[in-house]
């Protein structure tokens, strides 16, 4: 089953035989790649119950849970990672499930689409709601209703004393080139963390 | 009446009885000296022993759990819709066994069967037996049919505690554990329900202390009340009324106390033919072998604790409408197995029926099941 490019880099992030828990993990093959080829172990979190099944029949844990709801079930640092891909846009409560997974993961992994793409730029400047590959969805129903850009996401982990440890993007098909190394916040399709709990108490 | 036995049954199946000679000390203090199991299996034992399934049945189930008595039988086994060929317990790749608990009243060794102390039916006299002791006798069955692990051992409400019971106490002899619509332990309500069921039955004039039998009568008002309270809370508020709402037999009320309701007339029904099928003295044994389920008693009431030493991997299935064994009580499993690291997924399936749920035919659960056994068949490698 194919990766997709965040996902893939993922792989490479996590050090092998970790504990990895996976909010929103849809059908599993991050999991199960990680299972495979990098000997972790874990669980996934996830609401619809089609991908359970895909879950399921791909072979790794998984547990239904609503992450608007918290994620009470899990223990303070009992995971290597809690990773979160795509997911964070459309939770109700971000900044909680921010510190929800940092207290759970001792690191955390989280991929969203960035609004801050000059294609999403360019729709609003041309006065409408972006639609684009990562966010396809109208105004009107769309899941996503937590859409920030690479600025508005670091401006947030800085305010909640939220140590940044590896940042990068990624577009659908390709790892960061120069280009987007040097202008993230436009260029970037898909923005990727991997973050910490802060050691300074915030000011 | 089916016309034919359709193709996706197990077919036309009959019960096999095995005698146990080794005494059997029970969680009570008493012992059988000897007793009687009465199983079905359903498709082939492979060579390796290793894609044999338990089921274990639920408090007013028994052992014939898919197929057919007879070619003209009207009714097949009580999860007929789960297990047969191509069905989410596949019999063309699984070994099924089945079997009917202790204390039962399907042929397995119980309140109807013979006393060798006496020459008499136990009757009341018949050991109050609990989900320990069913697993410890399922335990020797396994040992009888050459099975060494099954490779699921499975079961809803009751037969899910028996299931986790198993787990807990036969670590290394089960590789999966499917826990469907069960609770590590009864609630109070639970137990209040058990206890006016109990009640109905021994307040019978017909009950004689448990000994019916000898005057010829059986408490039928009595199980009858408990088997219509007990259906009452299999089923949800939402299924009752979409199926009954006030809708009167005869169209009318004839102020008076025979059948007016719908609902009146259907439990009615159902209370007058579990009485048909079921032994009283068994229905007070089931109910106490609930109650008394606490597999973390044995463990400082924690848990996490007792499941530490599991090595099944584990599904956990409730329903949303249960209220009988609430998805609540699931996930205080599931959450036990987290923080103790087992392998374990967990889903509530959407359901308007309530705890009757896991004996229906929903799509989602069986394809959850389908996907489930197929993937730990790829596993096993057979």
């Amino acid at each position: 089953m194919r990766l997709r490019a965040d996902q893939a880099l993922i792989a490479e992030w996590i050090r092998p035989k970790s504990r990895i828990l996976d909010l929103g993990c849809g059908d599993g093959r991050l999991l199960a790649a990680l299972q495979q080829k990098h000997g972790a172990s874990g669980y996934g979190v996830e609401i619809d119950p089609e991908n359970i099944i895909k879950c399921i029949a791909n072979g790794i844990n998984v547990v239904q849970s609503n992450l608007d709801e918290g994620l009470a079930d899990f223990d303070d640092n009992s995971f290597d990672y809690v990773v979160m891909t795509q997911t964070i846009q459309a939770v109700r409560y971000p900044q909680r499930l921010l510190h929800e997974m940092l207290r759970i993961g001792r690191e955390g992994i989280v991929t969203f689409p960035n609004m801050g793409h000059w294609k999403c730029r360019f729709q609003l400047a041309f006065g409408k709601m972006p639609i684009t590959r990562h966010l396809p969805n109208d105004w009107h129903s769309t899941p996503n209703i937590h859409i920030c850009t690479i600025a508005d996401f670091k401006d947030m982990c800085h305010a909640e004393n939220i140590a940044v440890l590896q940042q990068t993007t990624v577009d659908s098909e390709h790892r960061a080139g120069l280009a987007m190394r040097i202008l993230p916040n436009l260029l970037g399709e898909i923005a990727m963390y991997r973050l910490r709990r802060g050691l300074k108490p915030p000011p | 009446m089916p016309d034919s036995i359709p193709a996706d049954s197990v077919g036309v199946v009959s019960p096999t009885t095995l005698h146990f000679d080794e005494p059997l000390r029970l969680d009570c203090g008493v012992t059988l000296s000897e007793y009687d199991l009465v199983y079905e299996s359903y498709g082939t034992l492979n060579a390796e022993s290793n894609n044999a399934v338990l089921i274990c049945h639920a408090l007013s189930g028994d052992h014939h759990a898919a197929g057919f008595h007879a070619e003209q039988d009207p009714k097949p086994g009580w999860w007929n819709n789960c297990i047969g060929p191509g069905k989410p317990i596949d019999t063309n790749k699984y070994y099924v066994v089945s079997s009917n608990n202790l204390g039962g009243c399907g042929g397995s060794t119980g309140p109807l069967s013979t006393n060798p102390a006496t020459g008499t039916a136990f009757g009341p006299d018949f050991p109050i037996v609990t989900v320990r002791d069913w697993v410890e006798s399922q335990a020797r069955l396994a040992n009888a049919l050459g099975i060494d692990r099954w490779a699921a051992v499975m079961g809803g409400s009751l037969g899910g505690m028996q299931v986790l019971q198993w787990a807990v106490d036969y670590p290394k002899q089960i590789a999966n554990a499917v826990i469907i619509a069960a609770t590590p332990k009864l609630s109070t309500q639970n137990i209040a329900f058990n206890e006016v069921a109990r009640q109905a039955i021994r307040c019978d004039p017909s009950f004689h202390e448990g000994h019916y039998r000898l005057h010829n009568v059986v408490p039928e008002r009595g199980l009858m009340l408990a088997r219509m309270l007990g259906h009452i809370t299999y089923l949800s508020d939402d299924v009752l009324h979409a199926k009954f709402g006030r809708e009167l037999r005869d169209g009318k009320f004839n102020f008076g106390y025979d059948v007016e309701f719908q609902i009146e007339s259907y439990l009615r029904h159902q209370g007058q033919s579990f009485v048909q099928r079921f032994d009283a003295n068994s229905y007070l044994l089931m109910t106490k072998a609930l109650d008394y389920f606490d597999p973390a008693a044995q463990f400082d009431n924690d848990l996490t604790k007792t499941v530490s030493n599991c090595q099944a991997n584990f599904l956990v299935i409730s329903f949303t409408s249960d209220w009988r064994f609430s998805p609540e009580k699931s996930r205080e499993l599931v959450r036990a197995l987290l923080d103790s690291d087992k392998n374990v997924s967990y889903i509530d399936i959407e359901s308007e029926h309530g705890h009757d749920s896991f004996l229906m035919e929903i799509p989602l659960y069986h394809n959850v099941l389908h996907s489930y056994f197929a993937r730990s068949l790829q596993e096993q490698q057979y």
